[in-house]
Order: C-alpha cells, then sequence, then structure tokens
C-alpha cells in the first residue's frame, strides 16, 4: 500500500491550470525525484501534499488519511509529513537549537529538557551538533539547510518533502546538504524531493518523475529515466540540464 | 489684582500637566488592548470580523480626533448617558488609539516573511501557535521603534480633550492664561512641558529604529 497517494490531483490559478490531473503513488521507503523546468507545477504539487495549497479536484492520501482543508486535520497530517523550504524558513529569533526544539515543545508538549536532547540528536544527525547555540544569521546557508532539515527531522515525520533545498545555495554548499539526504535515505526516510541536481537524483532516488505543463511527462527508475528518455520534452529538458 | 509670578504659574502648568501624563498613559494601555483585539479581527480569515475590523479602523482613522471627542462627549449624552470629562476623553482616545496601533502592527506582523508562516504551518503548528511562537516575536521587534513613535502623537493628541473641558495641559494654560493675562508666558511654557513629554519620546522611537536596522543588516 503507498504511504502516500496522489490521485488525479488538480489545481489552477485563475485561468492559468498548474496541475492537470496528477497521479502519482509513492510507496514506504521509497526516494521520489520530481524534475522538470520550472512552471511545470512541480513545487505547487509538493505544497499540494501538505496542505499548503488547496487542491480544485482529486485526492490525496498520506498513510490511511485523506488530507482534508481543515485546520485540525491539516495538523494531524503534518505532524507525519515534514517539509524542507528551498529558502530555509529557519525562525531569525531563535538559537539553531531553539528551531529544533521549538514545534516538539509547542505541538507535542514534549517538556523542554527533553525536547533539548532530541534536538541534540537531531542536529547531530546533520553533523551540527557544536551548532546548538548559533543563531540562523551565523550560519552558512547549507548549516542553515541542515538546521531546517533537523527540524523537520525532530517532528519524526514518516516522508519529508524536499522543496528544491539546494537551489538557493552556494554550489560549494550543495554538497553538504545532499550529503544529509543521501543519509537519510539510506535510513529508510520516504522522500519526495523537487530537485535539479540531476546527479543526485541519478545515484540516489529510487524513482525520478518528469513534469512537463502541469502533468506527469514520464517517471520511471533513474536509469530509464536518464538512460532511454521516451519523449521529446524529456530528451530536451535533459540535454539543457545536464 | 494678585500678581502671579512665574513659578506659580509653571507649578500650576505642572500640577495640570500631571493630568496630560495620566491621559497618555491610559489611551496607550487602552489603545494597545483595543488595537491587538481589532489586529486580531483585521487578520482573521473569516470576511465578516475582517470587515468590521476594517470599518472600524478607516471610521477612527478617517475622522479628526476631535469629532471623535465631540461625539464621545456630547453624543453619548444626548443619548442618556451622562459621561464625565473624563470617561468621553479617555473612550475617545483609547478608540482612536486603538485604530492607529492596530494598523501600525497589521503592517509589522505582514512585515513577517510569508515562509515563516509556511514552515511554522509545516511544522504543524496552530494559527496561534504560529503567531505567538515565530510571527508576533518578530514583528514586535518591528514594531518597537513605530510603536514609541507613534505614543508622541497620544500625548500630543490630548491637547484636543480640553475642548470638552477636560482640565489637563492644554486647558490649565487657557484657565491660566485668562487670570494672569500673560498668554505668551503661559502658552511658551505649557508648549516647553509637551516638548519634555514629547522629546525623549522621539529620541527613543529613532534610536530603536537604528538599532533594528542594524540588526537586520548583517
Amino acid at each position: 500500500m503507498p504511504l502516500i497517494a496522489i490521485e488525479d490531483v488538480r489545481k489552477r490559478y485563475g485561468d492559468n491550470e498548474v496541475l492537470k490531473g496528477i497521479t502519482l503513488r509513492i510507496n514506504p521507503g521509497e526516494v521520489v525525484a520530481i524534475i522538470g523546468k520550472s512552471g511545470s507545477g512541480k513545487s505547487t504539487l509538493l505544497r499540494c501534499v501538505n496542505g499548503l495549497e488547496t487542491l480544485d479536484s482529486g485526492s490525496i492520501m498520506v498513510a490511511d488519511s485523506q488530507l482534508v482543508p481543515d485546520e485540525l486535520h491539516l495538523r494531524a497530517l503534518r505532524r507525519r509529513v515534514g517539509m524542507v523550504f528551498q529558502q530555509f524558513n529557519l525562525f531569525p529569533h531563535l538559537s539553531a537549537g531553539r528551531n529544533v526544539m521549538l514545534s516538539p515543545m509547542v505541538v507535542k508538549k514534549t517538556p523542554e529538557a527533553e525536547a533539548a536532547a532530541l534536538a541534540r540528536r537531531m542536529l547531530d544527525r546533520v553533523g551540527l551538533a557544536d551548532k546548538f547555540d548559533a543563531l540562523p544569521d551565523q550560519l552558512s546557508g547549507g548549516q542553515q539547510q541542515r538546521v531546517a532539515i533537523a527540524r523537520a527531522l525532530a517532528m519524526q515525520p514518516i516522508a519529508l518533502l524536499c522543496d528544491e533545498i539546494t537551489s538557493a545555495l552556494d554550489p560549494e554548499l550543495v554538497g553538504e546538504v545532499l550529503g544529509v539526504v543521501r543519509e537519510l535515505a539510506e535510513d529508510g526516510m520516504t522522500l519526495l524531493m523537487v530537485t535539479h541536481e540531476m546527479r543526485f537524483a541519478r545515484e540516489v532516488c529510487h524513482r525520478v518523475v518528469f513534469m512537463h505543463q502541469g502533468r506527469v511527462h514520464e517517471s520511471g527508475p533513474p536509469e530509464e529515466v536518464f538512460g532511454k528518455p521516451q519523449t521529446p520534452e524529456l530528451r530536451q529538458f535533459l540535454a539543457a540540464s545536464l | 489684582m494678585i500678581e502671579f509670578s512665574t513659578w506659580d504659574i509653571l507649578r500650576n502648568l505642572l500640577l495640570a500637566a500631571r493630568w496630560t501624563v495620566l491621559l497618555s498613559l491610559a489611551a496607550f494601555i487602552g489603545g494597545a488592548l483595543a488595537g491587538i483585539a481589532v489586529l486580531w479581527l483585521r487578520t482573521s480569515r473569516a470576511a465578516l470580523p475582517r470587515r468590521a475590523a476594517w470599518a472600524y479602523i478607516e471610521l477612527f482613522q478617517g475622522t479628526p480626533l476631535l469629532m471623535q471627542l465631540f461625539l464621545a462627549f456630547f453624543g453619548l449624552s444626548l443619548l442618556g448617558l451622562e459621561v464625565s470629562a473624563w470617561t468621553a476623553a479617555g473612550a475617545a482616545l483609547v478608540l482612536w488609539t486603538g485604530a492607529f496601533l492596530a494598523e501600525i502592527w497589521r503592517g509589522c506582523v505582514e512585515a513577517v516573511p510569508r515562509g515563516q508562516w509556511e514552515a511554522s504551518a509545516s511544522l504543524a503548528m496552530s494559527r496561534l501557535q504560529q503567531m505567538r511562537h515565530v510571527v508576533l516575536p518578530q514583528a514586535m521587534r518591528i514594531a518597537i521603534a513605530p510603536t514609541v513613535g507613534f505614543s508622541v502623537q497620544v500625548v500630543k493628541g490630548t491637547a484636543l480633550t480640553s475642548i470638552i473641558g477636560f482640565v489637563e495641559l492644554s486647558k490649565a494654560g487657557t484657565m491660566i492664561t485668562n487670570a494672569t493675562f500673560r498668554p505668551f508666558t503661559v502658552y511658551a511654557l505649557a508648549a516647553l512641558i509637551y516638548f519634555a513629554l514629547c522629546w525623549p519620546l522621539s529620541l527613543a522611537s529613532r534610536r530603536l529604529e537604528r538599532r533594528t536596522h542594524a540588526a537586520d543588516s548583517h
């Protein structure tokens, strides 16, 4: 049974239909990369999965609960699906450790000492054990993004959504963030990531989904998608991005 | 005829200035509470409270404070409610301050980037939790300087309450002038007292503003 089941999802902004009926099923432990040109709807799709965007039609199931757009259901869903953003979105007024502790304390009512211990474990997992007390603006982009990953992991999600998490980074900082994601993948975390890192998608992902003009245009194991692209659109996209 | 020394004048003005200070504090504290309530309605996701808050803000920002004072004082007594000058002045100033602070603070809340809302939402926080732990702490830092700056307007606004007979600094000035026939001395001293109240506030506002900007720039 799929962990995330996206069924015929449609979404429009005014006259512009961004998602034209997307169906995608992701199994537990699967690592899926969504690739495609900007404007192809890939980020919107990801944002739909944890309710940052509402659906016009279709349905999304996570584990066995349906995504319903009211606050109570959305919050229940978001406790199980974490998200990491392109712009990190760390809370600038809180230290790295406090960023990680906040949601366990506020949402799950974890006692402070326990939350601090959890935050230390999570920061250690992303290689930033020594940055517990650093403020976000004292950290490099790559470090900030790793804190953001630790923050999402602290809620012990069953799946993690990554929305172009290396696109805002300087090239030399991309590797450290992808290294963390690679470890998560090896630990069996279910990952759905929008990415421009083709090499990473090829090496780490079980499946690559190519989106084009609001539809899933082609999908399959990376060696097929990258090695034997079936459609001219994908061939053109790969030629432009490799 | 009784002779009044300058010290007599100043002493009486200073005694009256206590009411200016008290009224300013009441208006500011009451207005802050009203402002928070209106801000909450104004940023609500339901349309009705949002429109009600919008109408309130437009009404109090779009009419002179003087009219509001008249309406609070004479209007309420027309309705059979006997209100003292103190009550009317306090009520009108609280409502007026609330409208402006709500709007100032809304700007500050909106200055917090959308990503902060999205990140906290994706961590399963409720709207109230997002406000309290993520958005307000950041908005408050932005709000300090304009809020302190606006408090200067509140202090000066209290002068208008002299019109409805509330004896604060300005009204006392008029009364003392009538007794001493030294309008220039009296009003110059009154103006100096207002300045002594307001200047530290604007100075603080400017310094706070600089500090906020300095904190943003690294």
